[in-house]
């Protein structure tokens, strides 16, 4: 039976709680190393695990795989998470990318000074809302089908749905600012005259989205206390990286 | 016959010119629609052209495409330049996100203020030298083969070569101690597709210069 992948980083989300989301949407468990000391990073270097020096390190099928994108690329491509062809894949990509700089900027800004960190929140949010989030509700609205893409579930879904939940960690508003969303969430009763007119209307905003990849069995699984998904940094934790990074 | 490829992007580098050099590189012939100003950027956008209403956007295929990466991945895929399975496709793309890493870093060193310029530089030769360009003339010569992977041209050779380049205009001595780098550089930049692009009057574009650059934060509204 072949060995559970070894994921190796700090003790919370970073770079590698996409790769975290991703396995567990999968249903594939993980094993996790934690890196507490500069001297266990300067161990995984010296044993030239680290291709560039640097973490996420996940340790799966015989390889030893560092940069972000390369395992989840690898991890969605293993689970058939891609898409069926090229121009599937080209999407699932786009999307991705788009939501994991979103994501970025978050992990980023836990390490600025405390002004600087707000205002970059803040431009998260707005950008979330004027930008990412505007450009996924058009693409489920105009094809009505319940995935991003190829009407099947894939990584670009959960990318979405992680982004989605760390954005409303800043801002639990932030889907509610979408017209379509307004009636469904702030008006119930008109949301149902809305359903009833076009039964498909429920399947077409983004909190229909979340409720709906919410409630996959994997991902609900690993929403719920006790799976490995990590908390929001905290001092703790920027200590940590910054002690070990040396930064 | 298929419509040829099109970019939109300002008329420099910037984080185009990978899509340039891996066009060229599979031999594909492409056009391109410059910005000139901050207006033809928000032409863009009001069309609905922009997904993320960021450039580079590429037309190919009937497609719009947006995401440096996601357009690499799709024009490699399709020109056969990703390996030949998934294992292949993970060890690119682990080396051409490293190439993607320090790219950056000479990408950004244009927007560096003077003051702090000569700090920056000493920190760019020192990844270049110190952190990246080892671990690839490692890789090269633990197989001692003629690419990076798989014993077959692909993207990461294509990535790694323009990059070299980059690091030689900052400075030729960077790749003094790395001659498994100095003969990839000069193998690939023997294919014909790719001395072809070397050449002038190709689509490859120059450094930056204070002119475009002036041009460039005005496109994109930058300090």
């Amino acid at each position: 039976m072949a060995a559970k992948p070894k994921l190796c980083y700090f003790r919370g989300r970073g770079r590698m709680e996409s790769i975290r989301w991703l396995l567990a949407a999968a249903g594939v468990e993980f094993e996790e190393e934690f890196i507490e000391t500069r001297e266990q990073y300067e161990k995984l270097q010296k044993d030239g695990r680290l291709l560039f020096g640097q973490v996420p390190l996940v340790e799966m099928d015989g390889m030893v795989l560092t940069q972000t994108k390369a395992i989840l690329s690898y991890l969605a491509a293993k689970y058939d998470l891609y898409g069926k062809d090229l121009k599937e894949r080209v999407r699932v990509d786009m999307y991705a990318d788009g939501t994991l700089d979103l994501m970025m900027m978050i992990a980023l800004a836990a390490f600025k000074t405390p002004g600087e960190k707000e205002e970059n929140l803040a431009l998260v949010v707005k950008k979330a809302k004027t930008c990412y989030f505007p450009a996924f509700e058009k693409i489920l609205k105009d094809h009505g089908e319940d995935f991003l893409v190829g009407n099947k579930f894939s990584w670009a879904d959960v990318q979405l749905l992680e982004a989605i939940l760390m954005v409303e960690e800043l801002d639990a508003s932030v889907l509610s600012d979408f017209p379509l969303l307004k009636v469904v969430c702030e008006q119930p009763h008109k949301a149902q005259e809305a359903m009833n007119r076009d039964k498909d209307f429920s399947k077409i905003c983004l909190q229909a989205f979340k409720t709906r990849i919410s409630s996959i069995p994997t991902i609900k699984k690993f929403l719920q206390p006790g799976s490995q998904r990590k908390l929001p940094p905290d001092s703790h934790y920027v200590k940590t990286v910054r002690k070990v990074l040396q930064l | 016959m298929a419509a040829k490829p099109k970019l939109h992007y300002f008329n420099g580098r910037g984080r185009m010119e990978p899509i340039r050099w891996l066009l060229a590189a599979a031999g594909v012939e492409f056009e391109e629609e410059f910005l000139e100003t901050s207006k033809d950027l928000e032409k863009l956008r009001n069309d609905g052209s922009l997904m993320f209403q960021q450039v580079p956007m590429v037309e190919i295929d009937g497609m719009k495409l947006v995401q440096c990466r996601a357009i690499l991945n799709y024009i490699a895929a399709k020109y056969n330049l990703y390996g030949k399975d998934t294992k292949e496709r993970a060890l690119i793309d682990m080396y051409i996100e490293g190439v993607a890493d320090l790219n950056e870093v000479y990408i950004h060193l244009i927007l560096t203020p003077p003051s702090e310029k000569a700090a920056k530089i000493t920190e760019i030769k020192d990844k270049t030298t110190n952190r990246y360009l080892p671990a690839f003339e490692k890789v090269l010569k633990s197989h001692g083969q003629d690419y990076l992977v798989g014993n077959r041209l692909s993207r990461a050779d294509i990535h790694l070569v323009e990059l070299l380049y980059t690091v030689e205009e900052l400075d030729p001595s960077l790749l003094a101690n790395f001659p498994l780098l100095k003969a990839l550089k000069a193998r690939i930049s023997n294919l014909p597709t790719v001395k072809k692009f070397l050449q002038p009057g190709s689509p490859r574009k120059p450094p930056m210069d204070e002119k475009n650059l002036a041009k460039a934060k005005e496109i994109f509204h930058l300090k």
